[in-house]
């Protein structure tokens, strides 16, 4: 039983003032993503089922290597972003919410860390 | 929760055919929906045979016809039946609009009537609208000021009063809002267009100078940004106005004071 008013309901916890830069960055990331896109694919789709050697000729040029990374963290970032905005969308209960915005802030960033990191690794032969 | 399908007892039933009235040559067929809150049963789709001999061009003229000649226990609101009072907005033929300035030569077919998608009804054509007019509350809808009151008006060129055509124009017939997915999932946090229309009419009204607390208060991942610009407020609105366009100038305004 609640005797709470239509406006204390619409008002909630009040603004969270937060959310611009979220839009900022997914439409950041979305504009980088052309060209960072366009320029990893290419020597990418060289280096798929070549053997160790030729990848690392392809990634030990930096300019391939810094695009690759790039595109990582990029890409990762607005996959995070876009995500995040799915499920507040269509995930209603608090407790879902949170699990899976935390998940998703997490598994996403582990994603282009561990990009980054093979690339660098291929790129310097290590 | 996103809901793929009505509740169960929420569920359209087929009701009951009208008697064709007696005499009539010009027919046109009329599904509309009702439910009745005291009978317990779910809602249902009655068909209307309504003479269009008799009848006025638009869809509340053959809605007041069938009250006035065949069936009185149809309910719905209405006013001023020229557009003004948003009174009688309802789900026409599958888009949201006024039933007064909806002609009915527009409609091919049987004329599909339902109360505005995804609210409360609380009987036939009526939704209940107190939760959006709460949200209409929340922004704000007066003129805010701090510098002491002037003598006379505030006054404002017409150059700025220009800026509020196309924003003040907005009748609240919640047309918009009950159109939009976004208000249909996630209106209990977000303010959905209308009210975000009405927040950007004062946002750039010259008198007002509450703007930043105005923007501040929209600054929000769920009042604000849950608008994914999909425009069907603005392909609805039976005023020809733009809500996604107001709710873009102020995502451009919040930019423009973080940069």
């Amino acid at each position: 039983m609640s005797f709470k008013t239509d406006y204390k309901g619409v008002a909630g916890l009040g603004s969270a003032k937060d959310g611009t830069g979220h839009w900022v960055s997914q439409r950041l990331t979305a504009v980088a993503l052309i060209p960072l896109a366009a320029l990893f694919i290419y020597p990418f789709s060289i280096a798929l089922g070549s053997g160790y050697g030729a990848v690392q000729a392809i990634y030990s040029d930096p300019f391939n290597a810094l695009v690759a990374i790039g595109f990582f963290i990029v890409a990762f970032r607005h996959l995070r972003l876009g995500l995040q905005v799915v499920i507040e969308d269509y995930v209603h209960s608090s407790r879902a919410l949170t699990i899976s915005l935390i998940t998703n802030a997490l598994v996403w960033r582990g994603f282009a860390v561990a990009g980054a990191f093979a690339v660098a690794k291929i790129a310097l032969g290590a | 929760m996103v809901e793929f399908a009505l509740p169960k007892n929420s569920r359209i039933t087929v009701g009951k055919s009208w008697p064709k009235p007696a005499g009539a040559k010009n027919i046109r067929t009329f599904k509309i929906y009702r439910w009745d809150p005291d009978s317990g049963a779910n809602p249902r789709l009655d068909t209307y045979h309504v003479d269009m001999d008799s009848c006025g061009p638009m869809v509340l003229d053959a809605l007041i016809k069938i009250k006035n000649e065949i069936d009185p226990t149809l309910t719905f609101r209405r006013s001023c039946r020229e557009g003004i009072c948003g009174s009688c907005a309802m789900n026409i033929d599958g888009i949201n609009t006024l039933a007064c300035i909806y002609g009915l030569d527009e409609i091919k077919g049987d004329v599909k009537i339902y109360p505005l998608p995804h609210m409360p009804v609380v009987k036939d054509l009526i939704p209940d609208l107190t939760h959006f007019y709460a949200q209409h509350a929340s922004i704000m809808p007066w003129l805010e000021t701090k510098t002491a009151r002037p003598e006379k008006e505030w006054r404002q060129s017409i150059e700025d009063r220009k800026k509020l055509d196309g924003l003040y124009e907005c009748v609240m017939c919640a047309s918009c809002s009950t159109s939009c997915p976004s208000y249909w999932w996630n209106s209990d946090r977000y303010l959905g267009p209308a009210a975000l229309l009405h927040a950007y009419r004062w946002i750039i009204d010259s008198r007002d100078e509450a703007t930043g607390e105005r923007l501040d208060d929209l600054q929000d991942p769920f009042k604000l940004y849950r608008c994914h610009t999909i425009m069907n407020c603005t392909r609805t609105c039976p005023k020809g106005l733009n809500p996604a366009k107001a709710i873009a100038e102020v995502k451009k305004l919040l930019v423009e004071r973080a940069m």
